[in-house]
Protein backbone atom coordinates (compact mmCIF):
# COMPACT_ATOMS: atom_id res chain seq x y z
CA UNK A 1 0.00 0.00 0.00
CA UNK A 2 1.19 3.44 -0.92
CA UNK A 3 1.00 6.30 1.61
CA UNK A 4 0.76 9.88 0.49
CA UNK A 5 1.65 12.69 2.91
CA UNK A 6 1.03 16.39 2.39
CA UNK A 7 3.79 18.70 3.61
CA UNK A 8 3.40 22.46 3.74
CA UNK A 9 6.13 25.04 4.03
CA UNK A 10 5.23 27.55 6.74
CA UNK A 11 6.90 30.15 8.95
CA UNK A 12 8.85 28.30 11.64
CA UNK A 13 6.79 27.90 14.82
CA UNK A 14 9.44 29.74 16.87
CA UNK A 15 9.44 32.90 14.74
CA UNK A 16 7.70 35.99 16.07
CA UNK A 17 5.33 36.88 13.26
CA UNK A 18 5.05 40.53 12.20
CA UNK A 19 2.21 42.15 10.32
CA UNK A 20 3.33 44.12 7.24
CA UNK A 21 3.13 47.89 7.48
CA UNK A 22 0.74 48.06 4.52
CA UNK A 23 -1.66 45.59 6.23
CA UNK A 24 -1.72 43.19 3.29
CA UNK A 25 -0.32 40.21 5.18
CA UNK A 26 2.56 39.18 7.40
CA UNK A 27 6.25 39.67 6.75
CA UNK A 28 7.63 36.62 4.91
CA UNK A 29 10.94 37.92 3.55
CA UNK A 30 14.05 36.69 5.35
CA UNK A 31 11.93 34.73 7.79
CA UNK A 32 12.91 31.22 8.84
CA UNK A 33 10.61 28.66 7.22
CA UNK A 34 10.01 25.03 8.15
CA UNK A 35 7.76 22.09 7.52
CA UNK A 36 4.37 22.54 9.21
CA UNK A 37 4.80 20.69 12.55
CA UNK A 38 1.65 18.62 11.98
CA UNK A 39 3.07 17.49 8.65
CA UNK A 40 6.30 16.33 10.33
CA UNK A 41 4.04 14.14 12.42
CA UNK A 42 2.36 12.95 9.21
CA UNK A 43 5.67 12.06 7.58
CA UNK A 44 6.79 10.24 10.72
CA UNK A 45 3.58 8.20 10.81
CA UNK A 46 3.92 7.29 7.14
CA UNK A 47 7.50 6.15 7.64
CA UNK A 48 6.48 4.09 10.65
CA UNK A 49 3.80 2.39 8.56
CA UNK A 50 6.48 1.49 6.05
CA UNK A 51 8.86 0.28 8.76
CA UNK A 52 6.07 -1.86 10.18
CA UNK A 53 5.55 -3.47 6.78
CA UNK A 54 2.08 -1.96 6.37
CA UNK A 55 3.10 0.45 3.63
CA UNK A 56 5.29 -0.09 0.62
CA UNK A 57 6.05 3.46 -0.43
CA UNK A 58 5.84 6.94 1.09
CA UNK A 59 5.22 9.85 -1.28
CA UNK A 60 5.53 13.43 0.02
CA UNK A 61 3.54 16.14 -1.77
CA UNK A 62 3.92 19.87 -1.41
CA UNK A 63 2.12 22.65 -3.21
CA UNK A 64 3.42 26.15 -3.67
CA UNK A 65 6.33 28.16 -5.01
CA UNK A 66 9.79 26.79 -5.80
CA UNK A 67 10.99 26.78 -2.14
CA UNK A 68 8.36 24.13 -1.31
CA UNK A 69 10.88 21.71 -2.75
CA UNK A 70 13.01 22.22 0.35
CA UNK A 71 10.12 20.99 2.45
CA UNK A 72 9.82 17.92 0.24
CA UNK A 73 13.58 17.35 0.68
CA UNK A 74 13.09 17.44 4.44
CA UNK A 75 10.44 14.74 4.13
CA UNK A 76 12.75 12.69 1.91
CA UNK A 77 15.54 13.08 4.45
CA UNK A 78 13.23 11.82 7.17
CA UNK A 79 12.59 8.72 5.06
CA UNK A 80 9.95 9.38 2.40
CA UNK A 81 10.74 7.63 -0.89
CA UNK A 82 9.90 10.29 -3.44
CA UNK A 83 8.30 13.67 -3.79
CA UNK A 84 5.73 15.49 -5.87
CA UNK A 85 5.85 19.25 -6.15
CA UNK A 86 2.82 21.04 -7.52
CA UNK A 87 4.36 24.34 -8.43
CA UNK A 88 2.37 27.56 -8.43
CA UNK A 89 2.82 31.07 -7.17
CA UNK A 90 -0.92 31.60 -6.78
CA UNK A 91 -2.04 32.00 -3.14
CA UNK A 92 -3.39 28.55 -2.27
CA UNK A 93 -6.40 28.25 0.00
CA UNK A 94 -7.57 24.96 1.53
CA UNK A 95 -10.24 24.22 -1.12
CA UNK A 96 -7.70 24.66 -3.92
CA UNK A 97 -5.14 22.55 -2.03
CA UNK A 98 -7.77 19.83 -1.58
CA UNK A 99 -8.62 19.87 -5.29
CA UNK A 100 -4.96 19.69 -6.28
CA UNK A 101 -4.29 16.88 -3.82
CA UNK A 102 -7.34 15.05 -5.15
CA UNK A 103 -5.92 15.23 -8.67
CA UNK A 104 -2.56 13.89 -7.44
CA UNK A 105 -4.32 11.11 -5.52
CA UNK A 106 -6.23 10.06 -8.61
CA UNK A 107 -2.89 9.61 -10.40
CA UNK A 108 -1.10 7.94 -7.51
CA UNK A 109 -3.88 5.77 -6.04
CA UNK A 110 -2.57 5.67 -2.46
CA UNK A 111 -4.27 3.49 0.15
CA UNK A 112 -3.99 6.14 2.82
CA UNK A 113 -3.39 9.89 2.80
CA UNK A 114 -2.03 11.76 5.81
CA UNK A 115 -2.31 15.53 6.17
CA UNK A 116 -1.81 17.80 9.15
CA UNK A 117 -4.81 18.78 11.24
CA UNK A 118 -3.92 22.42 10.76
CA UNK A 119 -1.34 24.58 9.04
CA UNK A 120 0.13 26.89 11.67
CA UNK A 121 0.12 29.88 9.30
CA UNK A 122 -3.50 30.14 8.15
CA UNK A 123 -4.79 28.02 11.07
CA UNK A 124 -7.62 26.86 8.78
CA UNK A 125 -7.98 23.23 9.83
CA UNK A 126 -9.87 22.40 6.63
CA UNK A 127 -7.78 20.69 3.97
CA UNK A 128 -8.05 17.05 5.09
CA UNK A 129 -11.79 17.22 5.66
CA UNK A 130 -12.31 18.94 2.29
CA UNK A 131 -10.15 16.41 0.52
CA UNK A 132 -12.10 13.53 2.06
CA UNK A 133 -15.35 15.17 0.99
CA UNK A 134 -14.18 15.69 -2.58
CA UNK A 135 -13.00 12.10 -2.87
CA UNK A 136 -16.01 10.63 -1.07
CA UNK A 137 -13.57 8.96 1.33
CA UNK A 138 -13.81 8.51 5.09
CA UNK A 139 -11.99 11.00 7.27
CA UNK A 140 -10.32 10.43 10.61
CA UNK A 141 -9.37 13.85 11.86
CA UNK A 142 -7.19 14.87 14.85
CA UNK A 143 -5.72 11.38 15.08
CA UNK A 144 -3.66 10.41 18.09
CA UNK A 145 -3.48 6.71 17.26
CA UNK A 146 -3.68 4.88 13.94
CA UNK A 147 -4.08 1.13 13.62
CA UNK A 148 -4.30 -0.35 10.16
CA UNK A 149 -6.12 -3.66 10.09
CA UNK A 150 -6.69 -5.28 6.71
CA UNK A 151 -9.17 -3.30 4.64
CA UNK A 152 -9.72 -0.68 7.29
CA UNK A 153 -8.22 1.24 10.14
CA UNK A 154 -9.09 2.02 13.71
CA UNK A 155 -8.28 5.58 14.64
CA UNK A 156 -8.31 7.31 18.02
CA UNK A 157 -9.21 10.98 17.73
CA UNK A 158 -8.61 13.89 20.07
CA UNK A 159 -12.01 15.51 20.62
CA UNK A 160 -13.25 18.18 23.02
CA UNK A 161 -14.39 15.72 25.65
CA UNK A 162 -11.36 13.44 25.51
CA UNK A 163 -10.69 10.61 23.07
CA UNK A 164 -12.95 8.94 20.54
CA UNK A 165 -12.27 5.84 18.47
CA UNK A 166 -13.75 5.24 15.04
CA UNK A 167 -13.32 2.57 12.40
CA UNK A 168 -12.89 3.67 8.82
CA UNK A 169 -12.68 1.94 5.48
CA UNK A 170 -9.60 2.42 3.34
CA UNK A 171 -8.66 4.39 1.33
CA UNK A 172 -9.09 7.24 3.77
CA UNK A 173 -7.80 10.61 4.87
CA UNK A 174 -6.11 10.93 8.25
CA UNK A 175 -5.31 14.27 9.85
CA UNK A 176 -2.62 14.28 12.51
CA UNK A 177 -2.83 15.63 16.04
CA UNK A 178 0.12 16.40 18.28
CA UNK A 179 0.12 13.14 20.23
CA UNK A 180 0.19 10.79 17.22
CA UNK A 181 3.95 10.40 17.44
CA UNK A 182 7.19 12.24 17.97
CA UNK A 183 8.83 12.98 14.62
CA UNK A 184 12.44 11.92 14.12
CA UNK A 185 15.27 14.17 13.06
CA UNK A 186 16.87 13.44 9.71
CA UNK A 187 20.38 12.02 10.08
CA UNK A 188 23.22 13.45 8.02
CA UNK A 189 23.59 10.34 5.81
CA UNK A 190 19.84 10.43 5.17
CA UNK A 191 20.01 14.11 4.26
CA UNK A 192 22.70 13.20 1.71
CA UNK A 193 20.66 10.30 0.38
CA UNK A 194 17.59 12.51 0.07
CA UNK A 195 19.36 14.65 -2.49
CA UNK A 196 19.20 11.76 -4.95
CA UNK A 197 15.56 10.89 -4.39
CA UNK A 198 13.26 11.96 -7.22
CA UNK A 199 10.84 14.89 -7.07
CA UNK A 200 8.25 15.05 -9.81
CA UNK A 201 7.14 18.53 -10.86
CA UNK A 202 3.51 19.19 -11.70
CA UNK A 203 1.35 22.28 -12.18
CA UNK A 204 -2.29 23.10 -11.45
CA UNK A 205 -2.85 23.37 -15.23
CA UNK A 206 -1.43 19.90 -15.84
CA UNK A 207 -3.72 18.60 -13.09
CA UNK A 208 -6.69 20.44 -14.56
CA UNK A 209 -7.43 22.41 -11.40
CA UNK A 210 -8.24 26.10 -11.09
CA UNK A 211 -6.53 27.16 -7.86
CA UNK A 212 -8.01 30.65 -7.74
CA UNK A 213 -8.61 31.88 -4.15
CA UNK A 214 -12.23 32.05 -3.04
CA UNK A 215 -11.63 34.23 -0.01
CA UNK A 216 -10.39 37.75 -0.57
CA UNK A 217 -8.14 39.16 2.14
CA UNK A 218 -9.25 42.73 2.77
CA UNK A 219 -6.68 43.48 5.43
CA UNK A 220 -4.39 41.99 8.04
CA UNK A 221 -3.79 43.88 11.27
CA UNK A 222 -2.06 43.39 14.61
CA UNK A 223 -4.30 41.99 17.32
CA UNK A 224 -5.12 44.31 20.22
CA UNK A 225 -2.09 44.44 22.48
CA UNK A 226 -2.36 43.33 26.07
CA UNK A 227 -0.56 45.51 28.56
CA UNK A 228 1.73 43.78 31.00
CA UNK A 229 0.32 44.33 34.47
CA UNK A 230 2.09 44.39 37.79
CA UNK A 231 4.07 41.97 39.89
CA UNK A 232 2.77 41.39 43.36
CA UNK A 233 5.01 40.33 46.21
CA UNK A 234 2.71 38.20 48.29
CA UNK A 235 -0.27 35.93 47.91
CA UNK A 236 -2.27 38.22 50.21
CA UNK A 237 -1.57 41.16 47.92
CA UNK A 238 -2.71 39.06 44.96
CA UNK A 239 -5.94 38.12 46.66
CA UNK A 240 -6.58 41.78 47.59
CA UNK A 241 -6.05 42.88 43.99
CA UNK A 242 -8.30 40.17 42.61
CA UNK A 243 -11.02 41.00 45.10
CA UNK A 244 -10.89 44.77 45.21
CA UNK A 245 -9.33 46.00 41.95
CA UNK A 246 -10.16 43.35 39.36
CA UNK A 247 -13.26 42.17 41.25
CA UNK A 248 -13.09 38.72 39.71
CA UNK A 249 -13.25 36.72 42.91
CA UNK B 1 -30.48 35.54 3.63
CA UNK B 2 -31.11 32.50 5.76
CA UNK B 3 -28.65 30.97 8.18
CA UNK B 4 -28.44 27.35 9.23
CA UNK B 5 -26.57 26.65 12.45
CA UNK B 6 -25.45 23.05 12.65
CA UNK B 7 -26.14 22.33 16.28
CA UNK B 8 -24.15 20.22 18.66
CA UNK B 9 -25.67 18.64 21.71
CA UNK B 10 -25.20 15.89 24.26
CA UNK B 11 -28.69 14.46 23.91
CA UNK B 12 -30.09 16.79 26.56
CA UNK B 13 -28.81 20.29 25.98
CA UNK B 14 -27.22 22.36 23.26
CA UNK B 15 -23.48 22.97 23.55
CA UNK B 16 -22.35 26.48 24.40
CA UNK B 17 -20.50 26.57 21.06
CA UNK B 18 -23.83 26.27 19.26
CA UNK B 19 -25.35 29.09 21.31
CA UNK B 20 -22.42 31.32 20.35
CA UNK B 21 -22.90 30.35 16.70
CA UNK B 22 -26.56 31.42 17.00
CA UNK B 23 -25.37 34.86 18.14
CA UNK B 24 -22.99 35.08 15.17
CA UNK B 25 -25.85 33.99 12.90
CA UNK B 26 -28.01 36.85 14.16
CA UNK B 27 -25.21 39.30 13.34
CA UNK B 28 -25.20 37.99 9.77
CA UNK B 29 -28.94 38.61 9.55
CA UNK B 30 -31.85 36.78 7.98
CA UNK B 31 -33.72 33.98 9.67
CA UNK B 32 -31.84 31.57 11.91
CA UNK B 33 -32.50 27.84 11.81
CA UNK B 34 -30.80 25.26 13.97
CA UNK B 35 -30.24 21.73 12.71
CA UNK B 36 -30.12 18.94 15.25
CA UNK B 37 -29.03 15.48 14.23
CA UNK B 38 -29.29 12.83 16.88
CA UNK B 39 -31.01 9.74 18.10
CA UNK B 40 -33.89 10.41 20.46
CA UNK B 41 -33.11 14.09 20.50
CA UNK B 42 -36.63 15.45 21.07
CA UNK B 43 -35.64 17.02 24.43
CA UNK B 44 -32.82 18.97 22.77
CA UNK B 45 -35.16 20.13 20.03
CA UNK B 46 -37.52 21.47 22.72
CA UNK B 47 -34.60 23.27 24.35
CA UNK B 48 -33.34 24.65 21.04
CA UNK B 49 -36.80 26.00 20.21
CA UNK B 50 -36.60 28.19 23.32
CA UNK B 51 -33.27 29.76 22.41
CA UNK B 52 -33.66 33.47 21.76
CA UNK B 53 -33.23 34.40 18.11
CA UNK B 54 -33.93 30.96 16.64
CA UNK B 55 -36.79 30.81 14.13
CA UNK B 56 -36.78 27.15 13.15
CA UNK B 57 -35.40 23.96 14.58
CA UNK B 58 -34.84 21.18 12.07
CA UNK B 59 -34.59 17.77 13.65
CA UNK B 60 -33.15 14.67 12.01
CA UNK B 61 -33.89 12.03 14.63
CA UNK B 62 -32.39 8.73 13.55
CA UNK B 63 -30.19 6.03 15.10
CA UNK B 64 -27.73 6.88 12.32
CA UNK B 65 -26.90 10.09 14.19
CA UNK B 66 -26.42 8.54 17.63
CA UNK B 67 -22.78 9.48 17.13
CA UNK B 68 -22.08 12.40 14.84
CA UNK B 69 -19.79 10.84 12.25
CA UNK B 70 -18.53 13.54 9.89
CA UNK B 71 -19.41 11.68 6.70
CA UNK B 72 -23.04 11.21 7.70
CA UNK B 73 -23.62 14.59 9.29
CA UNK B 74 -22.04 16.37 6.31
CA UNK B 75 -24.32 14.44 4.00
CA UNK B 76 -27.34 15.57 6.00
CA UNK B 77 -26.24 19.22 6.06
CA UNK B 78 -25.64 19.20 2.31
CA UNK B 79 -29.11 17.73 1.73
CA UNK B 80 -30.58 20.82 3.45
CA UNK B 81 -28.11 23.43 2.22
CA UNK B 82 -30.27 24.50 -0.73
CA UNK B 83 -32.47 26.65 1.48
CA UNK B 84 -29.67 28.60 3.13
CA UNK B 85 -27.16 31.30 2.26
CA UNK B 86 -24.97 30.63 5.30
CA UNK B 87 -24.02 27.44 7.14
CA UNK B 88 -22.48 27.91 10.58
CA UNK B 89 -21.18 25.77 13.41
CA UNK B 90 -19.04 26.27 16.47
CA UNK B 91 -15.29 26.05 15.90
CA UNK B 92 -14.90 23.09 18.24
CA UNK B 93 -13.93 19.52 17.47
CA UNK B 94 -17.42 18.83 16.06
CA UNK B 95 -17.66 21.88 13.78
CA UNK B 96 -14.05 21.61 12.66
CA UNK B 97 -14.61 18.01 11.69
CA UNK B 98 -17.88 18.40 9.81
CA UNK B 99 -18.01 21.86 8.21
CA UNK B 100 -15.00 21.75 5.84
CA UNK B 101 -16.40 18.53 4.42
CA UNK B 102 -19.72 20.30 3.87
CA UNK B 103 -17.95 23.25 2.21
CA UNK B 104 -16.04 20.98 -0.16
CA UNK B 105 -19.18 19.08 -1.12
CA UNK B 106 -20.80 22.43 -1.96
CA UNK B 107 -17.64 23.62 -3.74
CA UNK B 108 -17.33 26.69 -1.55
CA UNK B 109 -14.65 28.03 0.76
CA UNK B 110 -14.93 27.90 4.53
CA UNK B 111 -14.08 30.78 6.83
CA UNK B 112 -12.66 29.19 9.98
CA UNK B 113 -12.87 30.42 13.54
CA UNK B 114 -14.46 33.84 13.00
CA UNK B 115 -14.18 36.39 15.80
CA UNK B 116 -16.31 39.14 14.24
CA UNK B 117 -18.96 39.61 11.57
CA UNK B 118 -18.37 42.77 9.55
CA UNK B 119 -20.89 42.11 6.82
CA UNK B 120 -22.88 39.16 5.48
CA UNK B 121 -19.74 37.88 3.77
CA UNK B 122 -17.00 39.72 5.64
CA UNK B 123 -15.43 38.20 8.72
CA UNK B 124 -12.46 38.70 11.01
CA UNK B 125 -10.40 35.68 11.97
CA UNK B 126 -7.09 35.05 13.71
CA UNK B 127 -4.11 33.67 11.78
CA UNK B 128 -0.60 32.74 12.92
CA UNK B 129 -1.73 31.72 16.40
CA UNK B 130 -3.58 34.98 16.81
CA UNK B 131 -0.53 37.10 16.04
CA UNK B 132 -2.43 38.66 13.18
CA UNK B 133 -6.10 39.33 12.50
CA UNK B 134 -7.29 38.82 8.97
CA UNK B 135 -10.41 40.35 7.48
CA UNK B 136 -11.70 38.18 4.65
CA UNK B 137 -14.54 38.43 2.20
CA UNK B 138 -16.12 35.25 0.92
CA UNK B 139 -16.83 35.34 -2.82
CA UNK B 140 -18.88 32.16 -3.15
CA UNK B 141 -22.64 32.29 -3.26
CA UNK B 142 -22.94 30.18 -0.12
CA UNK B 143 -20.83 30.83 2.92
CA UNK B 144 -19.61 28.18 5.36
CA UNK B 145 -18.29 29.48 8.66
CA UNK B 146 -17.05 28.14 11.98
CA UNK B 147 -17.43 30.43 14.97
CA UNK B 148 -15.00 31.00 17.83
CA UNK B 149 -17.11 30.61 20.95
CA UNK B 150 -15.18 33.06 23.10
CA UNK B 151 -15.84 35.88 20.62
CA UNK B 152 -19.65 35.71 20.71
CA UNK B 153 -21.85 35.70 23.79
CA UNK B 154 -23.97 32.55 23.90
CA UNK B 155 -27.58 33.22 22.88
CA UNK B 156 -30.06 33.22 25.77
CA UNK B 157 -31.55 29.77 26.35
CA UNK B 158 -34.97 31.23 27.10
CA UNK B 159 -37.15 33.67 25.26
CA UNK B 160 -37.48 32.07 21.85
CA UNK B 161 -40.42 30.23 20.36
CA UNK B 162 -39.13 28.48 17.26
CA UNK B 163 -41.06 26.03 15.09
CA UNK B 164 -39.81 22.46 15.30
CA UNK B 165 -39.75 20.63 11.97
CA UNK B 166 -38.73 17.08 11.24
CA UNK B 167 -36.29 16.50 8.39
CA UNK B 168 -35.46 13.09 6.90
CA UNK B 169 -32.16 11.39 7.60
CA UNK B 170 -29.84 11.53 4.60
CA UNK B 171 -28.63 7.94 4.67
CA UNK B 172 -25.48 6.21 5.82
CA UNK B 173 -22.38 7.10 3.82
CA UNK B 174 -21.10 3.68 4.86
CA UNK B 175 -17.55 4.93 5.29
CA UNK B 176 -17.00 4.94 9.02
CA UNK B 177 -18.38 3.64 12.26
CA UNK B 178 -18.17 4.61 15.89
CA UNK B 179 -16.21 2.30 18.17
CA UNK B 180 -16.15 4.07 21.52
CA UNK B 181 -14.94 6.98 23.56
CA UNK B 182 -12.82 7.64 26.60
CA UNK B 183 -14.23 10.91 27.81
CA UNK B 184 -12.83 12.79 30.74
CA UNK B 185 -15.44 13.16 33.42
CA UNK B 186 -15.39 16.08 35.73
CA UNK B 187 -17.66 17.75 38.22
CA UNK B 188 -16.03 21.03 37.36
CA UNK B 189 -17.39 23.49 34.82
CA UNK B 190 -16.55 22.92 31.17
CA UNK B 191 -13.20 24.45 30.22
CA UNK B 192 -14.33 26.62 27.31
CA UNK B 193 -17.22 28.21 29.17
CA UNK B 194 -15.90 28.31 32.75
CA UNK B 195 -15.79 31.67 34.52
CA UNK B 196 -12.40 30.79 36.01
CA UNK B 197 -9.68 28.58 34.55
CA UNK B 198 -6.63 27.37 36.46
CA UNK B 199 -4.03 25.90 34.11
CA UNK B 200 -0.83 24.05 34.82
CA UNK B 201 2.27 23.55 32.73
CA UNK B 202 5.46 21.57 32.76
CA UNK B 203 6.31 23.24 36.05
CA UNK B 204 3.72 21.02 37.74
CA UNK B 205 6.15 18.10 37.35
CA UNK B 206 3.55 15.36 37.59
CA UNK B 207 -0.10 14.48 37.21
CA UNK B 208 -0.49 14.03 40.97
CA UNK B 209 0.57 17.61 41.53
CA UNK B 210 -2.40 18.77 39.48
CA UNK B 211 -4.43 18.11 42.65
CA UNK B 212 -3.03 21.40 43.90
CA UNK B 213 -4.66 23.13 40.94
CA UNK B 214 -7.90 21.20 41.34
CA UNK B 215 -8.19 22.41 44.91
CA UNK B 216 -7.59 25.98 43.80
CA UNK B 217 -10.04 25.62 40.91
CA UNK B 218 -12.70 24.24 43.23
CA UNK B 219 -12.25 27.16 45.56
CA UNK B 220 -12.83 29.51 42.62
CA UNK B 221 -15.57 27.44 40.98
CA UNK B 222 -13.31 27.03 37.97
CA UNK B 223 -12.10 24.50 35.44
CA UNK B 224 -8.62 23.04 35.13
CA UNK B 225 -6.60 23.44 31.94
CA UNK B 226 -3.04 22.77 30.86
CA UNK B 227 -0.25 23.64 28.46
CA UNK B 228 0.73 21.29 25.68
CA UNK B 229 3.87 20.34 27.59
CA UNK B 230 1.77 19.11 30.52
CA UNK B 231 -0.46 17.09 28.20
CA UNK B 232 2.43 15.65 26.22
CA UNK B 233 4.09 14.61 29.47
CA UNK B 234 0.90 12.73 30.35
CA UNK B 235 0.09 14.75 33.48
CA UNK B 236 -3.47 15.37 32.23
CA UNK B 237 -5.66 14.23 29.30
CA UNK B 238 -5.53 15.88 25.87
CA UNK B 239 -8.79 17.73 26.31
CA UNK B 240 -7.16 19.94 28.97
CA UNK B 241 -4.91 21.59 26.40
CA UNK B 242 -5.35 25.33 25.97
CA UNK B 243 -3.78 27.01 22.95
CA UNK B 244 -3.44 27.46 19.22
CA UNK B 245 -4.08 23.80 18.62
CA UNK B 246 -6.06 23.07 21.76
CA UNK B 247 -9.00 24.87 23.30
CA UNK B 248 -9.63 28.58 23.18
CA UNK B 249 -10.71 30.04 26.50
CA UNK B 250 -11.54 33.57 27.62
CA UNK B 251 -12.68 33.37 31.24
CA UNK B 252 -13.06 36.23 33.70
CA UNK B 253 -9.96 34.91 35.43
CA UNK B 254 -7.17 32.75 34.03
CA UNK B 255 -4.48 31.51 36.40
CA UNK B 256 -1.37 30.17 34.64
CA UNK B 257 0.77 28.05 36.94
CA UNK B 258 4.22 26.84 35.89
CA UNK B 259 3.52 27.84 32.28
CA UNK B 260 6.19 29.80 30.41
CA UNK B 261 3.80 31.53 27.99
CA UNK B 262 4.79 30.32 24.52
CA UNK B 263 2.84 32.04 21.73
CA UNK B 264 0.97 28.82 21.04
CA UNK B 265 -0.30 28.82 24.59
CA UNK B 266 -1.09 32.54 24.63
CA UNK B 267 -3.16 32.01 21.47
CA UNK B 268 -5.64 30.08 23.55
CA UNK B 269 -6.02 32.37 26.57
CA UNK B 270 -4.88 35.91 25.90
CA UNK B 271 -8.44 37.19 25.55
CA UNK B 272 -9.15 36.30 29.18
CA UNK B 273 -10.35 39.28 31.20
CA UNK B 274 -7.81 38.96 34.00
CA UNK B 275 -4.66 36.87 33.81
CA UNK B 276 -2.63 35.77 36.82
CA UNK B 277 0.75 34.12 36.37
CA UNK B 278 2.63 32.09 38.93
CA UNK B 279 6.14 31.26 37.79
CA UNK B 280 9.53 30.99 39.42
CA UNK B 281 11.26 32.59 36.43
CA UNK B 282 10.72 36.33 36.48
CA UNK B 283 11.69 36.50 32.81
CA UNK B 284 8.94 34.07 31.71
CA UNK B 285 6.99 35.57 28.76
CA UNK B 286 3.70 34.82 30.51
CA UNK B 287 4.36 37.87 32.70
CA UNK B 288 4.12 40.09 29.60
CA UNK B 289 0.42 39.34 29.30
CA UNK B 290 -0.40 38.84 32.99
CA UNK B 291 -2.33 41.50 34.89
CA UNK B 292 -0.93 40.13 38.13
CA UNK B 293 2.26 38.17 38.28
CA UNK B 294 3.86 36.54 41.25
CA UNK B 295 7.39 35.20 41.07
CA UNK B 296 8.06 32.15 43.18
CA UNK B 297 7.74 28.44 43.70
CA UNK B 298 4.30 27.22 42.73
CA UNK B 299 4.46 24.40 45.28
CA UNK B 300 4.50 27.03 47.97
CA UNK B 301 2.33 29.70 46.35
CA UNK B 302 -0.59 27.61 45.09
CA UNK B 303 -1.47 26.05 48.48
CA UNK B 304 -0.98 29.47 50.08
CA UNK B 305 -3.39 31.02 47.56
CA UNK B 306 -5.95 28.27 48.05
CA UNK B 307 -5.78 28.84 51.77
CA UNK B 308 -5.99 32.63 51.49
CA UNK B 309 -9.19 32.26 49.49
CA UNK B 310 -10.78 30.41 52.37
CA UNK B 311 -10.63 33.51 54.49
CA UNK B 312 -13.42 36.02 53.90
CA UNK B 313 -12.32 39.43 52.68
C1 LIG C 1 2.55 23.13 16.26
C2 LIG C 1 2.59 23.48 17.70
C3 LIG C 1 1.40 23.61 18.38
C4 LIG C 1 1.39 23.90 19.73
N1 LIG C 1 0.20 24.05 20.36
C5 LIG C 1 0.19 24.36 21.66
C6 LIG C 1 -1.03 24.56 22.37
O1 LIG C 1 -2.13 24.48 21.79
N2 LIG C 1 -0.98 24.86 23.69
C7 LIG C 1 0.20 24.98 24.37
O2 LIG C 1 0.19 25.24 25.58
N3 LIG C 1 1.37 24.80 23.73
C8 LIG C 1 1.38 24.49 22.40
N4 LIG C 1 2.58 24.29 21.79
C9 LIG C 1 3.81 24.18 22.61
C10 LIG C 1 4.42 25.51 23.03
O3 LIG C 1 5.30 25.97 22.01
C11 LIG C 1 5.25 25.30 24.32
O4 LIG C 1 6.21 24.31 24.10
C12 LIG C 1 4.41 24.90 25.53
O5 LIG C 1 3.30 25.77 25.66
C13 LIG C 1 5.25 24.95 26.77
O6 LIG C 1 4.52 24.49 27.87
P1 LIG C 1 4.92 24.97 29.36
O7 LIG C 1 4.83 26.44 29.41
O8 LIG C 1 4.09 24.17 30.29
O9 LIG C 1 6.40 24.44 29.49
P2 LIG C 1 7.77 25.23 29.62
O10 LIG C 1 7.95 26.16 28.48
O11 LIG C 1 8.80 24.22 29.87
O12 LIG C 1 7.58 26.13 30.91
C14 LIG C 1 7.50 25.63 32.20
C15 LIG C 1 7.48 26.84 33.13
O13 LIG C 1 7.31 26.41 34.46
C16 LIG C 1 8.07 27.22 35.31
N5 LIG C 1 8.32 26.45 36.53
C17 LIG C 1 8.98 25.28 36.65
N6 LIG C 1 8.98 24.86 37.91
C18 LIG C 1 8.31 25.79 38.63
C19 LIG C 1 7.97 25.92 40.01
N7 LIG C 1 8.33 25.00 40.93
N8 LIG C 1 7.28 27.01 40.41
C20 LIG C 1 6.90 27.97 39.50
N9 LIG C 1 7.20 27.88 38.19
C21 LIG C 1 7.89 26.80 37.76
C22 LIG C 1 9.33 27.50 34.51
O14 LIG C 1 9.96 28.68 34.98
C23 LIG C 1 8.77 27.64 33.10
O15 LIG C 1 8.47 28.99 32.79
C24 LIG C 1 2.62 24.04 20.42
C25 LIG C 1 3.81 23.93 19.73
C26 LIG C 1 3.81 23.66 18.39
C27 LIG C 1 5.11 23.56 17.66
N1 LIG D 1 0.35 24.16 0.15
C1 LIG D 1 0.27 22.96 0.76
N2 LIG D 1 1.11 21.96 0.41
C2 LIG D 1 1.02 20.76 1.00
N3 LIG D 1 0.13 20.46 1.96
C3 LIG D 1 -0.72 21.41 2.35
C4 LIG D 1 -0.71 22.70 1.77
N4 LIG D 1 -1.68 23.43 2.36
C5 LIG D 1 -2.26 22.62 3.29
N5 LIG D 1 -1.70 21.41 3.26
C6 LIG D 1 -2.02 20.25 4.11
O1 LIG D 1 -3.24 20.48 4.80
C7 LIG D 1 -3.03 20.51 6.21
C8 LIG D 1 -4.02 21.42 6.86
O2 LIG D 1 -3.92 22.73 6.37
P1 LIG D 1 -5.03 23.85 6.62
O3 LIG D 1 -6.32 23.26 6.22
O4 LIG D 1 -4.61 25.00 5.75
O5 LIG D 1 -4.96 24.20 8.08
C9 LIG D 1 -1.57 20.85 6.36
O6 LIG D 1 -1.05 20.39 7.60
C10 LIG D 1 -0.96 20.09 5.19
O7 LIG D 1 -0.82 18.72 5.48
Amino acid sequence: MKVLVAVKRVIDANVKVRVKADNTGVELTNVKMAMNPFDEIGVEEAIRLKEAGKATEVVAVSLGGAPSQETIRTALAMGADRGIHVQTDVELQPLAVAKLLKAVIEKEQPGIVIVGKQAIDDDSNQTGQMLAGLLGWPQATFASKLNIEGEGAEVTREVDGGLETIRIKLPAIITTDLRLNEPRYASLPNIMKAKKKPIEALTPEALGVDPKPRLKTLKVVEPPKRQAGIKVKTVQELVDKLRNDAKVI
Amino acid sequence: MAVLVVGEHDGGALKAATLSAVTAAQKIGGGVSVLLAGSGCAPVAEAAAKVAGVDRVLVADDPLYANPLAENVAKLVVSLAGGFSHLLAGADSFGKNVMPRVAALLDVAQVSDIMAVEGPKVFVRPIYAGNAMQTVEATDEKVVVTVRGTAFEPAAVEGGAAKIETVPAAGDAGLSSYVGAALSRSERPELTSARVVVSGGRGMQSGENFHLLEKLADKLGGAVGASRAAVDAGYVPNDYQVGQTGKIVAPELYVAVGISGAIQHLAGMKDSKVIVAINKDEEAPIFQVADYGIVGDLFQLVPELTQALEKPS
